[in-house]
């Protein structure tokens, strides 16, 4: 028996969501459905103030009211805690001071909402207002009261990075041509349908078990046991069916936290269902961003070098911080060959609700600007758009100038497929004023290369596996499906190896008492470490039932081989065994099967500081062409189709991969064309799904998916990511197809009506027709 | 603060006798009192269509409805769109099509899509899209929802 896994029977083609059934009948269960008994209500008192000190919280009136249970501040379980082991900078109510309007202050637990709600109202607060920071650009200087302690020498810059590759200036300076763009980016936020909910109860035995709606069930699981003092061993954690996550559910939250404080408190179960107000003050979302661009190459457009600057409001907290602002900058280093490098980020911490990761996490926002930049220096160099970007793509198997290790990539098919299907060479400034055509490009990394909390000696994934006398098997890992597919792709990996139909492999529900651990649904990197986790389990699963299968068959195990629920004898045509009778041959003497299988990055990159940072053991690639039409009266315009080729390595499930692009290229349309988080002051004013619109069904453009990647050589099955780098490209594509359609750049985010509006009026000022308009 | 009252109200062809203060919201009734889970709560302010229902035929947000103001309107829930056994057709090809990814807003776009079927078994594009545009859907762009809609619908011609 090899391991070599034969013609694929379900890898490659479309396979239903495995839950798709539950689902579609309302019978999934998400955490909101969950009631224990004696179960108590959950609220959170949130800060009126956007910074300032607390001088006391008076909770005496609140908890005298019948029927309240607890009213818990920040004194109770003051330890602060954080993604990052680096920056914990976070607590579950705020301790000492509040730092955003939003912040929380107190949690009671009570018997119903009415009453909860009551106790609220009856926390009296005494806060001494301190000087509000909305702009981050205000903190990059000393401040008269910093945000947080730990910002840098007096100012609320909570992380910055500097870093040289090669030799910028002279590049510059020997430089045929040069542009700069300078981007601007409001807020944008998941805006998940889901609201962020999490059920807590801790039992006689000693145990806490918390059930939450979270994409990383083992940061939670981290934080709870910091937090509360309680040896991970003793708390459990379980993922039910999540609602939709894109990064907003990947932090460990404090009201997660507050509601186990709240259990521990009372002995009683208790549920913290936020309202829809506040998730959004919640939010974690992409980081309000001002980037500066300058890009150097020679007369024939060979890029030469990148100079990048960019300040990134990171809100209240650190969050994923440092992290972003490390991809601000690296992750343009694809997927173009980029010879000098240099970034300064800087990321400041503001009195507003906490930036985070949001779907395509630090490679949106300088995505747009580069791949702006590059259609302008097309246009000066004249050059077209397609033909500069072939020009400078990243070979296969090479190496970037900051030491990123690059394997597979497919950006040329990419390039040539989304210019023929598009009709590229037809439309490009061919189409009449008011339509335009744009190429926008992508790079992401396909997982992180560097588990956040492990040294690369820990596996980022494992997944077990089990089967039993009836066949069944069962599949656990903290991978945490939260509507990508992965449980279906678990499934799909472990019945394609065993050669068993996809009804036989149950996918377990995350809980931390018995699925083994996996870093979760962040970074894109599900599909490439879980993936190989589960072919490496499978095989072994596969080499046990095997050895049923030859004394069955009466052969060496050499010479079995996998059929559809059987297995077969090599060279002997007709002799086969089915599945389970082989199975229970192997399970004479041992009873159940068990396997493990489990995928550890190996170290890539270089060893300067900051080096691991967008270090990935593979990334994709895009490029997309976006077709615009713009009423140049209104400023109103439509996406009508994008062509997205994408290479995401071999697409496993092909039904999975489309839903992500088309997801992706929805959600980056939002950023685009109209979603912001937009501000009075430290205030957000539109905290509600009314007011902070995601693109509706009208808005959505026809999307051909072009898959176009080649076999990874580390991916499993040769497949890479799929769920966020499809979305960077959207954006350059739209503003690109609008620059080709009215001739307006547009380095502001959103591109609103009233913005194309104003462009317009400012190119006709000038007397500067375009296409003859 | 007023007491329950009595409430009947007949919720998936069964007549349900309950009590609950005048001020209960059908979406509270439902999921908390009723123990029928399927329909979501996505937002509480009538902006998401998670929490879709049928009032007599037709779609409706249980969220912004007064239980007491439902009267004799037969409720119909994602429970009640779904068969006995197996699924509807717009569930199967909800299903088959992908159109379901976190599947939180789905039973509200199942009950939408059944409500519009009902009344109009073989819509337009645009029609579908109008019908669902109450709907927000964050993972999907919409495009296998739309598509699942119109396989479901009868064939034209």
């Amino acid at each position: 028996m090899t391991d070599a896994v034969g013609p694929l029977r379900l890898l490659g083609s479309r396979i239903p969501y495995v839950e798709g059934p539950l689902k579609v009948t309302g019978r999934a269960e998400y955490t909101d459905d969950m009631k224990r008994p004696g179960m108590l209500v959950g609220r959170l008192l949130r800060s009126p103030q956007a910074h300032a000190r607390i001088r006391s919280i008076d909770t005496a009136a609140a908890r005298a009211i019948p029927g309240v249970h607890a009213v818990l501040t920040g004194d109770r379980y003051p330890t602060p805690f954080g993604v990052l082991p680096i920056t914990h900078d976070e607590t579950a109510i705020a301790v000492g001071k509040v730092r955003y309007l939003g912040d929380i202050v107190a949690a009671v637990a009570a018997d119903d909402e009415l009453t909860a709600e009551r106790a609220l109202a009856a926390v009296r607060l005494d806060l001494e207002p301190l000087p509000e920071y909305v702009d981050a650009r205000v903190g990059l200087t000393p401040v008269a009261e910093p945000i947080h302690a730990r910002g840098l020498h007096g100012t609320n810059i909570q992380k910055e990075v500097v870093q040289h590759f090669g030799d910028v200036d002279a590049a510059f300076a020997h430089a045929a041509h040069s542009v700069r763009v300078r981007g601007t980016f409001a807020g944008v936020t998941h805006a998940f349908t889901e609201p962020l909910v999490t059920i807590a109860e801790a039992t006689p035995d000693g145990r806490l078990t918390v059930w939450s709606a979270t994409q990383v069930p083992h940061y939670l699981h981290r934080a709870l046991s910091e937090v509360l003092g309680i040896p991970m061993h003793r708390i459990r954690v379980v993922k039910p069916e999540v609602g939709g996550g894109f990064g907003g559910k990947s932090d460990p939250l404090p009201h997660e936290i507050a509601c186990a404080a709240l259990a521990l408190e009372t002995g009683r179960p208790v549920k913290m269902l936020l309202d829809r107000e506040d998730v959004f003050y919640t939010n974690h979302g992409r980081h309000p961003t001002q980037n500066d661009v300058r890009i150097a190459t020679d007369a024939e457009g060979r890029i030469s070098a990148y100079d990048i600057d960019a300040v990134i409001d990171g809100g209240a907290w650190s969050s994923f911080g440092t992290v972003t602002t490390y991809y601000n900058g690296v992750l343009a280093m694809g997927p173009y060959r980029v010879p000098n490098f240099r970034y300064r980020g800087r990321r400041v911490y503001t009195t507003k609700p906490p930036s985070g990761a949001m779907r395509a996490h630090g490679g949106t926002n300088i995505r747009y600007s580069v791949e702006v930049a590059l259609d302008r220096l097309a246009e000066e160099l004249s050059i077209d758009p397609f033909d500069l970007r072939a020009k400078n793509a990243l070979p296969p198997n090479s190496t970037t100038v900051n030491e990123f290790r690059i394997t597979s990539t497919s950006f040329a098919k990419c390039l040539a497929v989304a210019r023929a299907r598009s009709g590229w060479d037809e439309k490009f400034r061919r189409l009449p004023y008011g339509r335009g055509v744009g190429l926008g490009c992508g790079f992401y990394i396909s997982g992180s290369n560097s588990p956040i909390h492990f040294t690369p000696k820990m596996p980022q994934s494992t997944v077990h596996l089990k089967v039993d006398m009836d066949g069944g098997i069962a599949v656990h890992s903290m991978q945490a499906d939260i509507g990508q597919g992965s449980n279906t792709l678990l499934a799909m990996i472990v019945a394609e190896v065993l050669g068993v139909d996809l009804d036989r492999v149950h996918v377990q529900r995350v809980d931390s008492d018995v699925s083994p651990i996996d870093l979760g649904s962040y970074s894109s990197r599900v599909t490439f470490m879980m993936g190989n986790a589960a072919r490496t389990a499978a095989l072994d699963l596969k080499a046990q039932i095997a050895r049923g299968a030859a004394a069955l068959l009466d052969c060496p195990v050499d010479d079995v081989e996998v059929g559809h629920e059987q297995f077969r004898a090599r060279g002997r045509p007709g002799a086969s065994v089915p599945f389970l009778d082989a199975l229970h041959r192997a399970m004479e003497g041992t009873g159940a099967l068990t396997a493990s299988g489990s995928y550890q990055t190996r170290p890539v990159g270089g060893s300067f500081k900051g080096a691991r940072a967008g270090t990935a053991p593979a990334y994709s690639f895009a490029a997309y062409v976006a077709e615009t039409t713009v009423d140049v009266d209104t400023g109103e315009y439509s996406v009508d189709k994008v062509w997205a080729a994408f290479d995401c390595g071999r697409p496993l499930n092909r039904l999975a991969v489309e839903g992500q692009i088309e997801g992706s290229i929805h959600m980056g349309l939002g950023q685009v064309m109209g979603e912001s988080m937009n501000y009075r002051g430290a205030r957000l004013l539109n905290p509600s799904l009314l007011e902070y619109k995601i693109p509706a069904p009208q808005q959505m453009p026809e999307v051909e998916v072009l898959l176009v990647g080649d076999d990874d050589p580390e991916g499993p099955f040769g497949a890479k990511e799929a769920g966020e780098g499809p979305l960077v490209a959207t954006l350059p594509a739209v503003a690109n197809a609008l620059y080709d359609a009215i001739g307006c750049r547009f380095t502001e985010l959103p591109i609103t009506p009233d913005r194309v509006v104003r462009a317009l009026e400012r190119r006709r000022h000038e007397g500067r027709p375009w296409k003859g308009a | 603060m007023p007491g329950p009252e009595p409430l009947r109200i007949r919720v998936n062809g069964t007549l349900r006798a309950t009590a609950a203060p005048p001020e209960r919201i059908l979406l509270d009734l439902l999921r908390e009192d009723l123990n029928l889970t399927g329909t979501k709560r996505g937002c509480d302010l009538g902006t998401c269509g998670c929490c879709t229902v049928l009032l007599d035929g037709r779609p409706t947000l249980s969220c912004l409805t007064l239980a007491h103001e439902v009267g004799d309107r037969a409720v119909t829930t994602i429970e009640g769109v779904t068969p006995a056994a197996g699924l509807s057709a717009v569930q199967r090809e909800f299903v088959a099509r992908g159109a379901t990814q976190c599947g939180f807003c789905t039973p509200g776009f199942i009950v939408t899509a059944t409500g519009l079927l009902a009344t109009n078994p073989r819509p337009t594009r645009e029609e579908v899209v109008r019908a669902i545009s109450g709907n927000l859907c964050r993972c999907t762009g919409y495009t296998k929802i739309i598509e699942a809609i119109l396989a479901a619908a009868e064939p034209t011609g």
